[in-house]
């Protein structure tokens, strides 16, 4: 059996959807320990104890948060040896891929990002080239870093409740390393993470400079707000919101593209999405190409006409 | 990597990694040997020229090459990656470098970085090394923290900011739920985003210039580097199969005659979608 270590970082009250899917991942491929960072909360606690986790480790030190992940790396390179651990799962947040990075080369392990799926040997399934090829990957090396996609694995909670206890592992000192000297908090959107959300509403260009139509029909949906590079480079929607290469990218039930003329960097992001819905007034736009639904239209018709009738059905 | 690397004093040396990659504007298949990429259609990556700009900016605003700073290309890669060096030789870059050999081949990022850093290594005292944030073919953005990791050097990742003073870097991060500025001192590696700047076209004079720059050609007994611990043979992961996946085919694709939105949520209520 696999011993299984899985990275939970800060995770406050509760732990995010992310976490729960890396939880029950683990534990479908062996013994999982959890190597935490931050506080143990009731509420973390109680949900490691319910997803069937063996032990928790912690690191000494308290002041990781305030470096760029090399004592992160660290920290985990020696949760990894103390616990014996053959895979090392983390999420695939671009930190979650540095400090897998930076631990593959400390464990002389092979890494893996975007896992959507592990087969019980070890082997990884991900998506490549702009998710045009599936590909399987497998690490050579005795122990595997995976870093796993979000949205790719239903969470359920073990069949037994686990009594985890924890334990300190030591952090090694490191080396120079980025200090992080000022965080500047962003305002919540109110509206679901783009990452992980069911339904995405994303604009374009053709939104003109104006996402009202754009963010209506996403409230109306529960829908998360995505953009083309040209919306957010235009500063018409924050760059946090970009779908694509140099963007997000995004998986979900349904994407809806609205004045997005669907260029290859902008496919790169959302074309493993379930459904695609495209609103385009130019026929001849690629986006049409991959689109299960398109509609040759003026996004300022369609898109307030659905909201309003989304409504109206939902009551 | 102790004592590799000297403080700055006023001139910077940087070395610039840029890769050679198949053009996302044509089809791009995994045909290679080990379901590695091929290669026909290669460019240098345009997240890399982002990079390079970087570097020529913080050159230029210390003299650039007169006042004795050097902006040196690295490229790992076939014979055909030397247009990768070429293009930055012609974009501004002092000299170029280009690390060749047939046991490179398949080299998953642990063998890149692991080359990259010898390579890095070979160039002696470096200040900064500035990467893209991501190869625009294996889009997995490990090599940067990779290679810190083996030089034993402060990394900063998707800088969206760069400056340099008095021996330390300041950048700027966007994370998602906060913007952070980091501080390391150097050397560094570096990796910046789409956001930094907008790169330079190489113009008449620089690429007229760049004919007369050198291209330094590096193969692995040049940097010291058992041809085991690369390629195929070194590398810590292997692609076992890839399958294309089919085309998305388009599906329905109607005109709007003034109904459009209702007809857009009647679809969605029949994939069960609301
Ligand atoms: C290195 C690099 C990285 C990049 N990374 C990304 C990335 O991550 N994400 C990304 O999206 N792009 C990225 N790009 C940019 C990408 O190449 C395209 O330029 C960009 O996606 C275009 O955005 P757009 O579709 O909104 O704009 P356009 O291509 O201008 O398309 C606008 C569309 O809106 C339609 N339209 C206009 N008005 C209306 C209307 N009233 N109603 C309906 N339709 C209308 C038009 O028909 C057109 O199809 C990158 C480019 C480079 C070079
Ligand atoms: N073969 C290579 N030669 C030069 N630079 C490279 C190579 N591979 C990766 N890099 C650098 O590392 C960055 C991230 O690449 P990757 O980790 O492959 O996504 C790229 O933007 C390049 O700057």
């Amino acid at each position: 059996m696999a011993k299984v270590l899985v990275f939970i970082d800060n995770p406050g009250a509760s732990l995010k959807k992310s976490s729960l899917e890396l939880l029950t991942l683990a534990r479908s491929l062996g013994e999982s320990t959890v190597a935490l960072n931050g506080d143990l909360s009731d509420g973390a606690a109680a949900t490691f104890a319910e997803y069937g986790v063996g032990s928790i480790v912690r690191p000494s030190a308290q002041d990781l948060d305030d470096f760029l992940v090399a004592p992160k790396a660290a920290y985990l390179a020696a949760a990894a040896e103390a616990t014996g651990a053959n895979i090392v799962l983390l999420d695939n947040s671009p930190e979650g891929k540095e400090i897998a990075a930076r631990l593959g080369i400390r464990l002389s392990a092979g890494v893996i990002t975007d896992v959507v799926a592990v087969d019980p040997d070890g082997t990884a399934h991900k998506s490549v080239l702009a998710g045009s090829y599936n590909t399987a990957c497998k690490a050579t090396t005795p122990v595997s870093v995976l870093t796993l996609k979000a949205n790719n694995v239903t969470p359920v909670p073990a069949p037994a409740a686990t009594t985890p206890q924890a334990t300190t592992v030591e952090v090694p000192a490191v080396g120079a390393t980025a200090r992080i000297t000022a965080r500047e908090q962003k305002v919540a959107s109110g509206r679901p993470d783009l990452t992980d959300a069911r339904i995405v509403v994303a604009g374009g260009r053709g939104m003109d400079g104006d996402f009202g139509p754009v963010e209506e029909l996403a409230d109306a949906l529960g829908a998360a707000v995505g953009a083309s590079r040209a919306a957010t480079d235009a500063g018409w929607i924050s760059h946090d919101a970009q779908v694509g290469q140099t963007g997000k990218t995004v998986s979900p039930q349904l994407y809806i593209s609205a004045g997005i003329s669907g260029a290859i960097q902008q496919k790169a992001g959302m074309q493993t999405s379930k459904v695609i819905v495209a609103v385009n007034k130019d026929a001849e736009s690629p986006v049409f190409e991959i689109a299960d639904f398109g509609i040759i239209g003026d996004v300022f018709d369609v898109l307030p006409q659905a909201a309003a009738e989304i409504k109206k059905r939902k009551g | 990597m102790e004592g590799c690397c000297k403080t700055v004093e006023e001139t910077l040396k940087i070395v610039v990694l840029v890769k050679h990659v198949p053009d996302a504007q044509f089809d791009r298949h995994l045909n290679g040997e080990g379901n590695t990429a091929d290669r026909d259609e290669s460019i240098l990556s345009e997240l890399d020229e982002y990079a390079l700009e970087a570097a020529l900016q913080l050159a230029e605003a210390r003299g650039g090459s007169k006042a004795g700073n050097q902006v040196i290309a690295l490229s790992m890669g076939p014979a055909g990656a030397v247009n990768a060096v070429k293009k930055s030789l012609q974009m501004g870059a002092t000299e170029g470098v280009h690390l060749t050999d047939d046991a490179l081949a398949g080299s998953d990022a642990a063998a890149t970085s692991l080359a990259l850093a010898a390579a890095v290594r070979h160039l002696g005292d470096v200040d900064l090394v500035i990467t893209g944030m991501a190869s625009t073919d294996g889009e997995t953005s490990l090599v940067p923290a990779q290679l810190a990791e083996r030089l034993g050097l402060p990394q900063v990742t998707f800088a969206s900011t760069l400056e340099v003073d008095g021996g330390r870097l300041t950048a700027r991060r966007d994370a998602d739920t906060s913007s952070e500025t980091v501080e390391a001192p150097l050397p560094a590696v570096v990796s910046v985003t789409d956001q930094i700047n907008e790169p330079r076209y190489p113009n008449f004079k620089g690429i007229i210039a760049a004919k007369r720059k050198s291209i330094t050609t590096l193969s692995l007994a040049d940097i010291g580097v058992d041809p085991a611990q690369v390629g195929f043979a070194g590398s810590w992961t292997t692609v076992t199969t890839a399958e294309q996946r089919p085309p998305r085919t388009a599906g329905t694709i109607i005109t709007d005659e003034g109904d459009a939105g209702i007809k857009l949520v009647d679809f969605l209520a029949a994939q069960k979608l609301l």
